[in-house]
């Protein structure tokens, strides 16, 4: 069994992000991380794999800003990694996005599962990852908190998701797409070694023709980015004597403000 | 032609928030001179429709059939794409909650439809839709269109108002078979285990988060307690910020730092890694600000910090401040909002 997992660079989740004057999106000299919701993505990719005794992939779709997060999932032990790139490639358009990535999973063998990260920070929406699951027909189980059980022989699975109201416990067949929850482990830090052999490896890249899959056309326009209006927010720290003083002023306060 | 609308339900009552999704179709829906459909699925499902006919949709579409009782995607997915297939609406629309997402992006894919996540505005521009949304976990804002066929869209909640409810005015209600029979369902739901008597951070309309202050509590841990921080900060979310939150009918939230510290479930985290959320007062007790926090809760209309450290940026963001403990401000608070609400 073959589990897959995705990845993108995304800013340091300490940067100052910024449209610029030509109305791009910089982060300036801030460093590019793993999207932050796949640390748990890639450590339940790795702990599934060795459960099973299974190979693992790690993909990125896209410029080779995704070549970093590459290396470092490779750091903390995945078996493969591949980069999907396109000319033309809207990555914003969440359907030209998943044609990618799903022609990727099939082009790899006895590919089984997929787990994704709960969330993609840069493009801000997890809508790619369920229309992946759609474009290979595989079942979905998003929000993942738990993998309670997986038989690659009886090609079933049994996972834990954290809804709004509460935690569901769901049974289905294999293939699977799955998308997980922080929490669900704790992600290793890479080794040594590990970040060591990476940094020699070789990533390949798969092409649309490779995977033989036809960009679609764009369902989607992207216009522009823009910076969030500055807040006009008067800052007002509330002074008394006593503590009991604050707590009424602030109490006072509210009522005011109709927010209760 | 209609626009339509998924109202998402729970346990046979509509979701809060399902209200809204009605509010933003009515406004596309008037600049494309059409009509709005509500699509309303599984447990009491008429009395839903009906329901919705008082927030303004004009006509609704019911299936009460057993395998849609619980939400599940696959049974949800094909009747939403067979109804697409079948009425080519103008659009659809739904709350982006934890189901509204997957959804609409399964959906999206079976009728080959352009699909943006997360509206916080929305305008219709000739044929196509116009929306505004965050991106960088909430650090841009970004303008994007859906151009051709059905265009899916879903909101972020709490980010458009509903229609005023209108008891007399009601919807021209149909009734559809569901596309799929239980045998051809693959997933199985075998057990659920409700968050019983918490409210909701998404719907929630105000929050008292706690971060890494509720460490300071000044009570002594037991001396059987494995970790007497984890202990003090626990205490402190249970017997100082639990008793506010149940004042104001708020939900409890928390910085990623707490999370991180075992203090308190991740469900309740707000910022990068955990929820973004925009209510109406945001309360930060013992919250630095961190920049990743501040992309989660920025847009709260009314933002309260309550910190020891005067000078933690989370001041910056904030209407009003306290500089102090949590620990002495949030139960002198609290007695003075009881007596303000009579509570």
């Amino acid at each position: 069994m073959h589990i897959v997992t995705f990845t993108r660079s995304t800013p340091d989740t300490a940067a100052k992000v910024e449209v610029d004057g030509s109305g791009a999106v910089t982060w300036g000299d801030a460093a590019t991380v793993v999207n932050p919701w796949d640390e748990y993505s890639l450590e339940e990719t790795i702990r599934q794999a060795d459960a099973v005794g299974g190979d693992s992939t790690v993909i990125a779709v896209g410029d080779e800003l995704h070549l970093d997060s590459l290396k470092h999932s490779l750091a903390m032990g995945l078996k493969n990694a591949v980069r999907v790139n396109a000319d033309g490639l809207d990555v914003t358009d969440s359907l030209q996005w998943a044609s990618l990535a799903a022609g990727a999973v099939d082009n790899i063998e006895d590919a089984q599962m997929v787990i994704f990260g709960k969330d993609h920070v840069d493009v801000g929406s997890d809508q790619a990852t369920y229309q992946t699951a759609r474009k290979l027909g595989w079942t979905m189980l998003s929000n993942v908190s738990e993998i309670l059980e997986l038989d690659a022989d009886a090609g079933t699975i049994k996972v834990e998701k954290t809804l709004e109201q509460g935690k569901q416990v769901v049974s289905a067949k294999l293939p699977v797409v799955l998308s997980v929850l922080k929490g669900i482990n704790e992600p290793r830090y890479p080794s040594f070694i590990g970040i060591r052999k990476a940094s020699k490896a070789t990533i390949p890249e798969w092409t649309p023709a490779d995977l033989g899959v036809e960009l679609p056309a764009s369902s989607t326009t992207m216009n522009s980015y823009q910076n969030p209006p500055a807040r006009e927010i008067t800052n007002e720290i509330i002074e008394g004597e006593t503590v009991q003083e604050k707590a009424a002023k602030l109490a006072d306060k509210l009522m005011e403000e109709k927010v209760l | 032609m209609s626009v339509f609308v998924f109202v998402e339900t729970f346990d046979g009552s509509a979701s809060n928030v399902s209200w809204e999704a009605l509010g933003a179709a009515k406004t596309v829906a008037d600049a494309f001179g059409t009509d709005v459909t509500a699509l309303v699925f599984g447990k009491n499902a008429s009395n839903i429709a009906n329901e919705a006919g008082t927030y303004g949709a004009d006509k609704a579409i019911v299936c009460e059939d057993a395998t849609l009782e619980t939400f599940r995607l696959e049974p949800y997915a094909a009747l939403l794409s067979k109804l697409v297939e079948d009425n080519s609406p103008e659009a659809v629309i739904a709350v982006a909650t934890v189901r509204g997402r997957e959804l609409m992006a399964t959906s999206a894919v079976d009728s080959n439809s352009g699909l943006i996540t997360e509206a916080i505005e929305l305008e219709a521009s000739g044929d196509a839709i116009k929306v505004t949304r965050t991106a960088y976990a909430g650090k841009v804002l970004q303008e994007m269109s859906v151009n051709t066929g059905t265009k899916f869209v879903t909101i972020r909640g709490r980010s458009f108002a509903p229609n005023a409810k209108d008891d007399s005015s009601s919807a021209d209600i149909s009734t559809v078979d569901a596309v799929l029979a239980e045998d051809d369902i693959v997933t199985k739901v075998e057990s659920f285990e409700a968050e019983v008597g918490k409210v909701n951070l998404n719907d929630a309309a105000i929050i008292v988060s706690g971060g890494r202050g509720t460490a300071n509590n000044p009570k002594a841990a037991p001396s059987d307690a494995d970790d007497a921080e984890i202990w003090k900060a626990q205490d402190g979310f249970a017997t100082v910020i639990q008793p506010l939150a149940d004042t104001l009918g708020a939900a409890v939230g928390a910085s990623r730092a707490a999370v991180d510290a075992g203090y308190i479930p991740y469900e309740h985290q707000v910022g990068q890694t955990g929820k973004n959320v925009n209510p109406d007062l945001y309360i930060a007790a013992g919250i630095s600000g961190a920049i990743q926090h501040q992309a989660g809760m920025r847009n709260s209309k009314l933002i309260v910090a309550i910190n020891k450290d005067g000078e933690a940026p989370i001041f910056k963001i904030s209407r009003y401040g306290i500089v102090g403990d949590m620990y002495e401000v949030l139960p002198a608070l609290n007695e003075e909002l009881k007596k303000r609400l009579g509570k």
